[in-house]
């Protein structure tokens, strides 16, 4: 086991590709416990406190310092309701119905490149099995809809369901004009596969949403209507308003169950981004390659993720000295100090590996490769400098989404309906076209 | 225009004014008819409102009001006609269609009937209501005495 | 309480007694996926607190085949209250029916009954009443805003109002000590003299809130989501809506130049200059954006009433006790909602022999079912949003 541990180290493949077992199980688990966990958390909390901002009020504030345990009380409070199922309810179904949508959305994850090795597989048909699997989680609003067995929910979920399929259409095209601009590489051979693509862009040397402007930007604009309405966000939300009649498919679903649902909706509002991200926005590539290259703009760049989180932790003690000073706030303002600290460690080991990979990297051009702990931590610099811009990237996206939700008003459905087929789906197929004459000409 | 109705009605219709507003007090016989006259021939197309009065101790108990008022000639009047208990006025729904819930109010209230409206039932109490609240020999304790005492089995405390 | 649900009322209440009135209710129960239509009841709970209405909905799949309204949940028979007290005893009771512009109630029975003394309120008294009517409109429009901006499913707005709307209530409170059921004015005039700095407080309003009201414009207006889904919607011609009695911005709206303020002048609104907006329409977005403009003249004539105060007496020589000779008297005036009428009787005692309430949300909560046929079930929320109905006032 412990060789099986080591032969992976260094390799340039996702593990499932390097056929090491041990390896992709770990990555699973990093990803579950990275996805559920920390992002849940954050993801709640960000949206809690940024609607809050929007709407000119604080948002949670008391449970931990500035509402930063909320998520987690919500979910022991989710936990601990009663789990309450319609008598009439079909209950194999019932108990099934949020499982499939939870399986379905993180199954995606599997193919998610945070890296050119930092994903669990890399399967050559990655981009392909990423929309099918995603379009499972309709199955599991149809049957939590059906199982709950009243009208008002079958009919939430129906719409729900009409509206992610419709506009899965105008998403699966979008898609396709972006796998078209992969095939303009150099080796000639375009590339279904997620980490492909983002090599892709990486050799033509431009991120897909600037090639051939405007027809990458107008794909791009299409996916990313597509995809909050695939998500059931806002404005497309009308199927789970509360001030509409028919209250959405999770009405029966109370406690647990429900939170089930939302955890699949966050996820799958991740795995479309991952998806944007991947496609048109480079991935893991930090902005700027050709502009600014060469080992000094490679250092300052890799130096982003440890400047993040000192900013972090220069806001958690900003945070902590404005406390009230009062006895109530004592517990919080310990609190908030030490998650200032946590941040502040976290930013000083980033920032030690990055200085270390630029050590290796200039001694790597003046004399031998270097070995050992330089390498390991060159190796991290790099890793860690993937992962930090795919992250980052699509965390704009994730506030993008919370930022729709705070300003507009929803669609209606039969205008939902009207946008995704009249709309959508000629523009995403006339840019289709259009890319691909290009393509042709460019060739 | 009084002059012209006078004439045309005679003892059926009189004009009056009281603090600068204009009033007829008409007979109960020429209703529908004068309605639709003031709406068609003198442009009273807005009706602001039907509503009634009870004089317990006269013979014609209910005072029944239109208040009518003309966007052309910017002028407000009211209508005025005495009925009977138990009598029956002619609708004005077919004349004015506000006066749909204004006269199920008036119905709910007083219990005057309207006839020809489309659906006359009761609008602002539940509808097994017995009883019209506005009338003077409705108490206005009495409702919750007897309520009180049926229900939760002690006197009221007003 | 739970020995109340076994025993009945006195007056047999069955919960199947529902009628029909153009409804045709009475059909036997089918099962609901095999008939074309359905209906649906939006009960009298809703998220979207307009109070306590209950629309009975016939649908044929998502189009409305006709509603019915169902109201009274608020009934507190205020009329009847009326005639068993004295006529200033009665003046707090008039806010509580409109309760989101209660200043404007106070307004309408005050003045009806000082027609009635015949007494007019000194010049004084009437620019306070001016002003804080026009404050309670804009309080009024900014509800209606939030509120219905909520319905459509833009969240922010309704907290940019009740934020903006704070300072107008911070003004009431200061003036008359209540926020919401104000009870501001008396028979005669007011009685509270303004206090130390109230012209500073309305200035600094009124240069504090045209910027938001761009605000609230910037959110709404150009929106592309919020003309698709207000434009055409619960569209009234001018033709029904003077048939249907319909009054206030719902009426300016569909286009017909009315305005009590203007046609039958009270309180002194001959002495200012505004204008009142009319829409083309009669859709919700008319309706929306007349409210908009009405918003913005209301600051005008409030910024020229509060430039304007004379000095004098505010409150006019009303006897001790208040007994109006016997007669009848109509007066109504332009609440935010619409024409907001009091018919009042007197019989020359000190109590009112009658006191008629002419609630404009009553009346253009009729109009429901014509702005609403053959739209679809997303769009009576918005259209009930539209209309501005507070269930206090429809149902007294």
């Amino acid at each position: 086991m412990i060789d099986s541990f080591l032969s992976y180290l260094g390799s340039t493949v996702p593990p499932a590709n390097a056929g090491n077992q041990l390896w992709v199980l770990i990555y699973v688990l990093i990803i579950f416990a990275a996805v559920s966990l920390t992002v849940m958390w954050l993801i709640n909390w960000v949206e809690r406190k940024a609607l809050a901002h929007f709407q000119v009020r604080l948002g949670p504030m008391r449970v931990g310092p500035h509402g930063l345990l909320q998520p987690f009380a919500d979910a022991l409070k989710l936990m601990l309701k009663e789990d309450i199922i319609p008598d009439q309810a079909d209950k194999a179904v019932f108990w099934f119905a949020p499982v499939i949508g939870l399986l379905a959305a993180f199954t995606v994850y599997i193919v998610i490149p945070f890296g050119p090795s930092q994903a669990v597989s890399d399967m050559n048909i990655g981009i392909l099995f990423m929309l099918g699997v995603s379009s499972l989680g309709v199955l599991g609003i149809v049957t939590a809809g059906w199982a709950s067995n009243s009208h008002y929910p079958l009919m939430g979920a129906l719409r729900s369901s009409a509206q992610m399929v419709s506009y899965e259409v105008a998403m699966g095209l979008a898609v396709v004009s972006a796998i078209l601009m992969t095939s303009l590489n150099p080796s000639g051979t375009g590339t279904l596969s997620m980490i492909g693509i983002v090599e892709a862009q990486q050799q033509q040397g431009i991120w897909f949403l600037f090639k051939f402007f405007p027809l990458g930007l107008i794909a791009f604009v299409i996916f990313a209507i597509a995809m909050v309405a695939e998500t059931n966000r806002a404005p497309f939300d009308l199927p789970e308003a509360e001030s509409e009649l028919t209250a959405g498919f999770h009405t029966e679903y109370s406690g647990l169950r429900w939170s089930l649902f939302m955890l699949a909706e966050y996820a799958a509002m991740m795995a479309v981004s991952s998806i944007a991200v991947t496609m048109w926005l480079g991935g893991w590539l930090r902005p700027f390659p050709n502009l600014m290259h060469g080992p000094t703009w490679d250092f300052i760049f890799s130096l982003f993720p440890g400047l993040s989180f000192v900013a972090f932790a220069a806001f958690a003690f900003i945070g902590t000295v404005r406390m009230p000073k009062h006895s109530y706030f004592k517990i919080q303002t310990v609190g908030l100090g030490i998650f200032g600290l946590v941040l502040a460690f976290i930013a000083l080991i980033l920032l030690v590996i990055s200085i270390g990979g630029y050590v290796a990297q200039a001694h790597a051009t003046t004399g031998p490769s270097p070995t050992g702990l330089l390498k390991a931590l060159a190796t991290f610099n790099e890793g860690i400098g993937y992962v930090y811009w795919f992250l980052l990237k699509v965390t704009i996206f994730m506030y993008l989404f919370i930022w729709y939700r705070a300003t507009w008003p929803r669609y209606r459905f039969d205008q939902l309906m009207k946008i995704g087929w009249k709309v959508m789906l000629p523009v995403s197929l006339g840019a289709l076209i259009a890319t691909a004459i290009v393509g042709v000409i460019v060739k | 225009m009084v002059e012209k109705y006078k004439k045309q009605y005679g003892s059926g219709l009189e004009a009056q004014s009281y603090l600068g507003q204009n009033y007829f007090t008409v007979d109960r016989s020429l209703i529908p008819d004068f309605l639709k006259l003031l709406r068609d021939d003198e442009q009273f197309d807005y009706c602001v409102d039907i509503t009634a009065t009870h004089y317990p101790k006269r013979e014609k108990q209910f005072d029944v009001f239109w208040i009518l008022y003309s966007f052309a000639r910017n002028e407000r009047i009211r209508v005025k006609t005495q009925i009977a208990d138990g009598e029956s006025l002619p609708s004005s729904f077919p004349i004015w269609p506000t006066a749909d819930w204004l006269e199920r109010e008036v119905f709910d209230m007083f219990g005057i009937k309207f006839d020809g409206h489309p659906c006359l039932k009761r609008i602002l109490l539940p509808d097994g209501w017995q009883g019209f609240p506005l009338r003077k020999d409705y108490g206005i304790l009495q409702q919750d005495k007897e309520w009180v005492q049926i229900n939760l089995g002690i006197e009221s405390g007003q | 309480m739970n020995e109340l649900k076994d025993k009945s009322l006195p007056h047999e209440v069955s919960p199947s007694n529902l009628g029909s009135s153009n409804l045709d209710l009475d059909t036997p129960d089918k099962p609901y996926l095999d008939s074309n239509e359905l209906i649906i009841n939006m009960g009298p709970q809703h998220p979207a607190t307009h109070g306590v209405l209950r629309v009975i909905l016939k649908l044929d799949g998502e189009k409305v085949l006709g509603t019915e309204c169902v109201i009274g949940y608020l009934h507190r028979g205020v009329e009847k209250i009326a005639e068993n007290r004295t006529y200033t005893m009665f003046n707090p009771y008039v806010d509580r029916m409109d309760y989101v512009a209660a200043v404007s109630n106070g307004l309408g029975y005050c003045q009806a009954v000082e027609k009635l003394l015949n007494i007019e309120a000194p010049p004084r008294a009437n620019y306070i009443r001016v002003i804080l009517t026009e404050l309670n409109r804009l309080a009024s429009h900014q509800i209606w805003l939030g509120t219905h901006a909520l319905d459509i499913g833009a969240m922010t707005p309704l907290f940019y109002t009740f934020r903006d709307r704070e300072e107008i209530l911070k003004i009431f409170e200061k003036y008359c000590g209540a926020r919401l059921t104000t009870h501001a004015f008396r028979i005669g005039g007011c009685q509270y003299e303004l206090y130390n700095g109230f012209e500073k407080d309305v200035k600094n309003f009124l240069s504090f809130f045209p910027p938001k009201m761009d605000e609230y414009e910037a959110l709404l207006t150009g929106n592309r989501i919020w003309i698709d889904r207000t434009k055409n919607v619960g569209m009234l011609s001018a033709k029904d809506a003077i048939a249907l009695g319909v009054t206030g911005p719902m009426l300016r709206a569909s286009g017909v130049k009315w305005d009590i303020r203007k046609a039958i002048p009270y309180a002194n609104y001959k002495d200012f200059d505004f204008e009142v907006p009319i829409g083309q329409n009669g859709d919700t977005y008319d309706r929306y954006l007349v409210r908009m403009q009405e918003m913005r003249q209301s600051c005008r004539i409030i910024e020229q009433a509060v430039n304007g105060i004379p000095e004098g007496p505010i409150m006019a020589k009303v006897p001790k006790v208040i007994k109006p000779p016997v007669g009848e008297i109509y007066h109504s005036i332009e609440a935010p909602k619409g024409e907001l009428g009091y018919f009042i009787v007197s019989d020359g005692s000190t109590q009112p022999y009658r006191v008629r309430v002419r609630p404009p949300s009553f009346v253009n909560l009729q109009a429901l079912d014509t702005m609403v046929k053959g739209q679809l079930v997303a769009d009576v929320v918005a259209v009930i949003g539209t209309i501005d109905i507070v269930l206090g006032e429809v149902d007294r």
